[in-house]
């Protein structure tokens, strides 16, 4: 496992990768608490970045629905917490359930009935608006107005109930970072992660060599839909509010996917440099036009915009291809 | 004879379309079997109720002894019966290693078993020193290698090759007859081929039968086909003969 991890990657790699994870396992330590909570949005959009690459970068399945799984993930671990006390980390276990029948429901109906490309990402748009509606009805969570955890102020950080200062959330975070990293490096270089990328590449192709694709595609949404859920349980504990209008809208499904196709769709490295990019230029713009003293509402957005309008003329792979060809590492265009 | 590959009887129709007409055959185990006709004859249409693309509306298809109709191409391919296309569909974005490497790991779980299993292959069809170029970058003759290559990393009992020789130039065409006849001698695959180029299925084929509607006008050994009149007038032309 631990060979299948290394094999094939270039001493420089390692070395880049080491250094950076040195830099964010200090950077609590060096940072103020701002730039504190910039790191954890770039490595919330990391981890979700990485879990939805799973699905479109290796399978080719596009989802503009994840909102759906983060969504699930953060009511029902929520709803745990409030109404029975139940740590969070005992609510995964139904949390990520719950999240993958969501995604087993979607997968099944579109790969039965041969549902692909365009009609594919409509229907997950589809059932994470399903969610939105039913969630701004569903009073038991709070319903439209909002469902809130409860909130104080924390002189020790309690992890078993994800109560605390924004650190534990930082380390928690990067953890989960790492860890689907370390995921889908080991998938990619599995037989799984083979069978993906052709499916990806030709399904048709694919079912000729002997690839069950119906299965394989389950798989890929099942473990997206299970990962980005985690998201969601983070989400909820960290933000303490879960509004149907903003958790399941379609734009958060969107923020999700932008980290990835910045940093290059199917790539491993790609999601995490996106999302760096992406939220560190955003931020470092808004301090800039706050320091003017400009507030413009909506900026962001546009923002975001014209950075994907660049990479996708100039970077059509994304930048971490590019990034890597420079820093001399190869990383098996996948 | 024991046949490997026995298509009994088989229709397909598309609406009022009658593609595939009552064909029957059987392919020995061991033997180099071409299908010829015309461009629209139903060749591959029949291909494709074999290898479970098409399920046929009458007729059964029988491999080793086991039930094909009905099945899925991954079941029939998993069941030995590796395919290629007429247009060649190499996973482009992936190196050519890496192409043959996804059907070995059919039969090979182990990355690395399949990763040995592959370099074989890929020695045997001559692309070895092109292994690490993506394989969007090979040209026409490497890509209809490569194909053949992918096929067989799934190792296949029986060969279904989709016209592998069109666009070749002649000595090409040479090198592929060469490795698939190596292929059938020295690894014991059976391969059923769908040809137009002649010089290959005169070169190769034990048997050929010739399809024209839909239907078998013709089956035997290629220089007695060659030679029949109801083949000459449908498909060869008669300078083909002379």
């Amino acid at each position: 496992m631990i060979g299948q991890m290394f094999e094939g990657v270039p001493a420089r790699a390692l070395a880049c990768g080491a250094l950076l994870l040195a830099a964010l396992l200090a950077a609590p330590y060096v940072v103020n608490d701002y730039l504190l909570t910039v790191l954890i949005i770039i490595l919330y959009y990391a981890y979700t970045g990485q879990a939805w690459n799973i699905m479109m970068g290796f399978a080719g399945q596009l989802s503009l629905g994840h909102a759906l799984y983060v969504g699930l993930g953060a009511y029902t671990a929520a709803a745990f917490y409030v109404h029975f006390g139940i740590s969070p980390w005992i609510g995964i276990l139904a949390a990520i359930p719950i999240a993958i029948a969501g995604g087993a429901i979607i997968g099944f109906l579109a790969f039965r009935f041969r549902v692909g490309g365009v009609y594919f990402a409509i229907l997950t748009i589809a059932f994470a608006e399903f969610a939105r509606v039913g969630f701004d009805h569903f009073n038991w969570v709070g319903g439209s107005s909002g469902f809130f955890l409860p909130v104080a102020n924390y002189a020790v950080s309690d992890l078993w109930n994800l109560r605390g200062k924004p650190m534990m959330f930082y380390y928690l975070i990067l953890a989960m970072t790492v860890l689907a990293f370390v995921i889908c490096r080991l998938l990619l270089t599995s037989r799984i992660g083979y069978f993906w990328l052709a499916i990806r590449e030709d399904e048709e192709a694919a079912r000729a060599i002997g690839i069950d694709t119906f299965r394989y595609k389950m798989y890929a949404v099942i473990l997206s839909a299970g990962m980005t859920s985690l998201a969601g349980i983070f989400f909820a504990f960290f933000y303490n509010n879960l509004f149907p209008e903003q958790v399941f809208h379609i734009s958060r499904s969107i923020e999700l996917i932008l980290a990835p196709i910045i940093g290059g769709v199917g790539t491993l490295f790609g999601p995490i440099l996106g999302a760096f990019l992406l939220t560190g230029l955003s931020e470092t713009m808004h301090a800039i036009l706050y320091g003017f003293g400009i507030d413009i509402p909506g900026v962001k957005q546009v923002f975001y915009g014209l950075c994907l309008l660049f990479v996708v003329i100039v970077l059509p792979h994304g930048v971490w291809p590019w990034v890597a060809r420079v820093l001399g590492i190869k990383e098996r265009r996948s | 004879m024991s046949a490997l590959l026995s298509v009994q009887n088989v229709t397909k129709r598309f609406r009022g379309l009658l593609a595939v007409d009552n064909v029957s055959l059987d392919v020995a185990e061991g033997e180099i079997f071409a299908v010829i006709g015309p461009n629209g004859a139903g060749k591959t249409t029949l291909f494709n109720v074999i290898a479970g693309v098409y399920r046929p509306d009458q007729g059964q298809v029988a491999f080793a002894g086991h039930r094909l109709d009905g099945k899925t191409p991954d079941q029939v391919c998993r069941a030995g019966v590796g395919r290629t296309f007429q247009i060649v569909r190499p996973f482009p974005a992936l190196s050519v290693e890496d192409n043959v490497v996804v059907g070995a790991l059919l039969r090979h779980r182990g990355l690395r078993d399949a990763r040995e299993w592959a370099h074989k292959i890929l020695r045997r069809l001559d692309l070895f020193d092109k292994r690490h170029q993506p394989a969007s970058e090979l040209t026409l003759p490497d890509r209809k290698r490569l194909e053949v290559a992918r096929a067989i990393a799934t190792e296949p009992k029986l060969l279904l090759l989709d016209e592998v020789m069109a666009g070749l130039r002649p000595t090409e065409t040479d090198r592929m007859v060469a490795a698939l006849r190596r292929l059938n001698q020295e690894h014991g695959v059976t391969i059923l081929l769908i040809e137009h180029v002649m010089r290959a299925v005169m070169a190769l084929a034990s048997r050929v039968m010739v399809l024209h509607h839909g239907a078998a006008i013709a089956q035997g050994r290629p220089d007695e086909v060659v030679r029949d009149p109801a083949v000459v007038q449908s498909y060869l032309g008669a300078e083909a003969v002379g």
